[in-house]
């Protein structure tokens, strides 16, 4: 494994000081939550994202984009991640932009992504577990387009995106690849009811009754939309992984400064065994966590063969250790983590949502199995 | 053309025309390792004539200067010799805790005189070495090491007892740890090398649940050992000990580094036993692969990261306890794949006991070099800045 360029590391400090000053919780998440913006994160913030190039950081140069991929994707997200900013930077610029990337799709709304006017998202679960497979929202052929009927659910930021990318059954029945296909569905299309989640984010239901579109709206191809679909969604796999890495070295940053300074018994609490025991294996698991996010990373822009095999790997074991890493968190602050005056429980519940996202511990370690083949 | 695509070139050339067919096979047990020393038996010619050839051109130690017996490449060049050995499938000529432990102990702070005369008998296998650190009344906590070494003018004399020194039975020299003073704790400790055949010095194989004896008790009664032995100063020796306690816990670091259970990398372990119909047993493999496989990828990470001068010095101790927990992991699911068939002694289906004597062995892994727990310690106060650990 490689280390860091020069430019990686540059990028990453960037991000880190932006993020850090104006992605702090107290000016966005708690911000934002408080106040009760129905979008779930600030749009001037977003805005900022622009004039830094991150909204295009995976749009290729020529239009404009930074042209960089998914291993400086993931180091902004851990960034993202450890600030527990809220923002579209994850569905949009990285996975939104993936699923349209090489279509006309990506001549129409690169330059809108790129000013931060517009943002993309993916709708894919539609049920309460993630099943990519077992789509079966409906497009039929008709006239010169689609007529879509359906519905989906834990679609981030999908009460404000302006064009859902929507993985449909044009083909097939549940459980096979082929006959899938992915339409750029426009923001007004399909009935929305926003879904608030436990981290304060925002996500929809989308159902679809009737929904009619033209054949332009395909992205890709026509019943061969599986493929694009799951690189798509290993970028965000590899991605969520990635800010689940910030959310665990965030919470376990917190989490160490509270046992240097926390007195009981006479003496600080981190000088108790017990608690260093445990904060040395978490240490240790978040390392491990992140190598794991960045070779996903880096086979993904390599096209490596074994990219979808890493980004299951890295989704599960930043998942559990994130878990692992907030639930530590909560129990060494004792009562003051319980409550919501306190920023530690806000990583419990960020992880809980980046955990679920796009497949969780358990769907992903059914995925190494089976592309290990047993 | 580059001077290090020549170099590759010649390299290639090279053991193509002289790493014997016989010595293309990777490694596949313990009785395919070359130990060398005063009394090895070669198990084959090629496995002598390989030892040999490697060693005439200083490629036992390729990054050892060409003075002491090695072969004075560059980094670079020696990881591309260990590519193309690896491509020919060429297994390495010489196992030794010479070459892995003291040498590197050697190169930083032996004396000239010492380095001259050591380092080319450990590069030709000529001496094979023991390491004598752990005694019965230290272990986790090492330092309170209480093996004597007098001062006796022209000698020092030793008195006293080490355990666990891993074929003391088999090695000719011991590198080992005593106290030349009592004054302080950890700043009274000498590294001193001694012939085994010296008088007073005897072992006594330890037979493990495992069923092997890897393991020595060494008894030392009156031992006289000449003054110039010792490496770096009298009672500084703790500071060698540690560097060297820093490259024991490298390599076994890298033992977890083997990929997952059912991903391949020890699927002939294994021996076709998985039942993926079990489903249960099939989610406990499936989590152990995902983190045997993260693991792989921060070996890959943290090798990079030293080689940079990247990483914490006290992540060796990290990679330790990470990877000997996962390699004990491994080896319960690997048993239970197996289900009775694995737990039979010597048998076929067992590999012939492999699979129930590598698991128990597989439990010395967390505390041989160090316990998890003390490794967890030294992580808790070198990188995390814990109070009072």
């Amino acid at each position: 494994m490689s280390l860091l360029t020069d430019d990686q590391k540059m990028l990453q400090e960037t991000a880190a000081s932006f993020l850090r000053e104006e992605g702090a919780i107290s000016k966005q998440l708690r911000h934002w939550r408080d106040t009760g913006c129905t979008d779930g994160y600030g749009t001037a913030l977003w805005k900022q994202f622009g004039d830094l190039g991150l909204t295009g950081i995976c749009i290729p140069e020529d239009p404009g984009g930074l042209g960089l991929g998914a291993l400086e994707s993931a180091l902004v997200l851990e960034e993202v991640g450890r600030n527990l900013t809220p923002s579209p930077f994850l569905a949009s610029a990285v996975v939104g932009t993936r699923a349209i990337e090489g279509t006309a799709h990506a001549d129409r709304w690169y330059p809108a992504i790129l000013s931060g006017e517009a943002v993309l998202t993916l709708a894919v679960d539609e049920n309460k577990r993630h099943a990519p497979l077992e789509t079966a929202l409906k497009a039929e052929r008709r006239g010169n387009g689609f007529v879509l009927n359906g519905s989906k659910q834990f679609v981030v930021h999908g009460n404000s995106a302006d064009m859902v990318v929507t993985a449909a059954r044009t083909s097939g029945s549940p459980g096979q690849a082929e006959g899938l296909t992915l339409f750029a569905i426009p923001k007004g299309s399909a009935q929305v009811e926003t879904a608030s989640l436990v981290d304060s984010s925002k996500a929809a239901r989308l159902v679809f009754e009737d929904v009619a579109v033209d054949s332009d709206a395909v992205i890709g191809e026509v019943d061969k939309g599986w493929s694009r679909l799951s690189r798509a969604l290993d970028a965000g796999r590899a991605g969520a992984a990635a800010e689940l890495v910030g959310v665990a070295a965030g919470a376990t940053a917190m989490t160490l400064d509270y046992l240097r300074q926390r007195k009981q018994f006479g003496k600080t609490i981190g000088e108790f065994q017990a608690l260093q025991h445990r904060a040395a294996h978490l240490y240790g698991e978040i390392e491990i966590a992140r190598a794991a996010a960045l070779k996903a990373a880096q086979l993904i822009d390599s096209g490596d063969e074994k990219a979808e095999l890493h980004a299951a790997v890295a989704k599960a074991k930043a998942a559990s250790v994130a878990s692992l890493a907030v639930r530590e968190g909560v129990q060494m602050h004792g009562g003051i983590g319980m409550t919501d005056e306190h920023d530690i429980g806000l990583f419990m519940k960020r992880s809980a949502v980046l955990g679920e996202l796009f497949g969780d511990v358990y769907y992903h370690r059914n995925r190494v199995a089976e592309l290990s083949g047993y | 053309m580059s001077d290090l695509d020549r170099f590759r070139a010649e390299t290639r050339e090279w053991l193509e025309a002289n790493c014997p067919a016989e010595m293309r096979h990777p490694i596949r047990s313990e009785a395919d390792l070359c130990w060398g020393g005063r009394n090895w038996a070669f198990q084959s010619d090629a496995q002598k004539r390989w030892l040999e050839v490697m060693a005439d051109r200083g490629w036992t130690v390729p990054e050892w200067p060409k003075d002491y017996g090695g072969g004075g490449l560059t980094p670079v060049e020696g990881r591309v010799l260990k590519q193309e050995m690896a491509r020919i499938g060429a297994r390495s000529p010489l196992t030794s805790f010479g070459i892995s432990m003291l040498g590197p102990a050697l190169l930083k702070f032996g004396t000239e005189e010492q380095k001259r005369h050591y380092l080319p008998q450990i590069a030709r296998g000529e001496i094979r070495w023991c390491q004598g650190y752990s005694e019965p009344g230290a272990g986790s906590d090492l330092a309170g090491l209480q093996t004597k070494a007098e001062d006796k003018g022209d000698h020092w004399l030793v008195n006293g007892q080490k355990v666990w020194t891993s074929y003391a039975d088999k090695a000719d020299w011991i590198f080992c740890l005593v106290r030349t003073s009592s004054e302080s704790k950890q700043g009274g400790i000498s590294f001193l090398l001694f012939d085994m055949l010296t008088p007073g010095v005897s072992t006594k194989p330890i037979l493990l649940i495992s069923g092997s004896s890897p393991f020595c008790e060494t008894f030392f009664d009156d031992v006289k050992v000449p003054k110039g032995q010792i490496v770096g100063e009298v009672n500084r020796g703790w500071d060698v000990a540690k560097y060297l306690l820093g490259h024991e816990r490298e390599m076994i670091a890298g033992m977890g580094l083997g990929s997952g259970i059912g991903t391949g990398g020890t699927s002939n372990t294994l021996g076709g036993w998985l039942t993926p119909a079990d489903p249960m047993l099939r989610a406990d493999i499936a989590a152990f692969d995902v983190d045997a496989l993260a693991f792989a990828a921060m070996s890959e990470r943290f090798a990079a990261m030293w080689k940079a001068g990247e990483a914490h010095p006290a992540s060796p101790s990290m990679m330790k306890y990470a990877g000997t927990e996962l390699n004990k992991q491994r080896m319960e699911l690997v048993i239970a794949a197996g289900g009775s068939d694995a737990l039979e002694w010597d048998s076929e289906r067992s590999n012939n006991g492999k699979a129930p004597r590598d698991w128990l062995r597989s439990k010395g892994n967390s505390i041989e070099g160090g316990t998890s727990e003390i490794q967890l310690n030294i992580v808790a106060k070198h990188i995390l800045g814990l109070p009072g650990a």
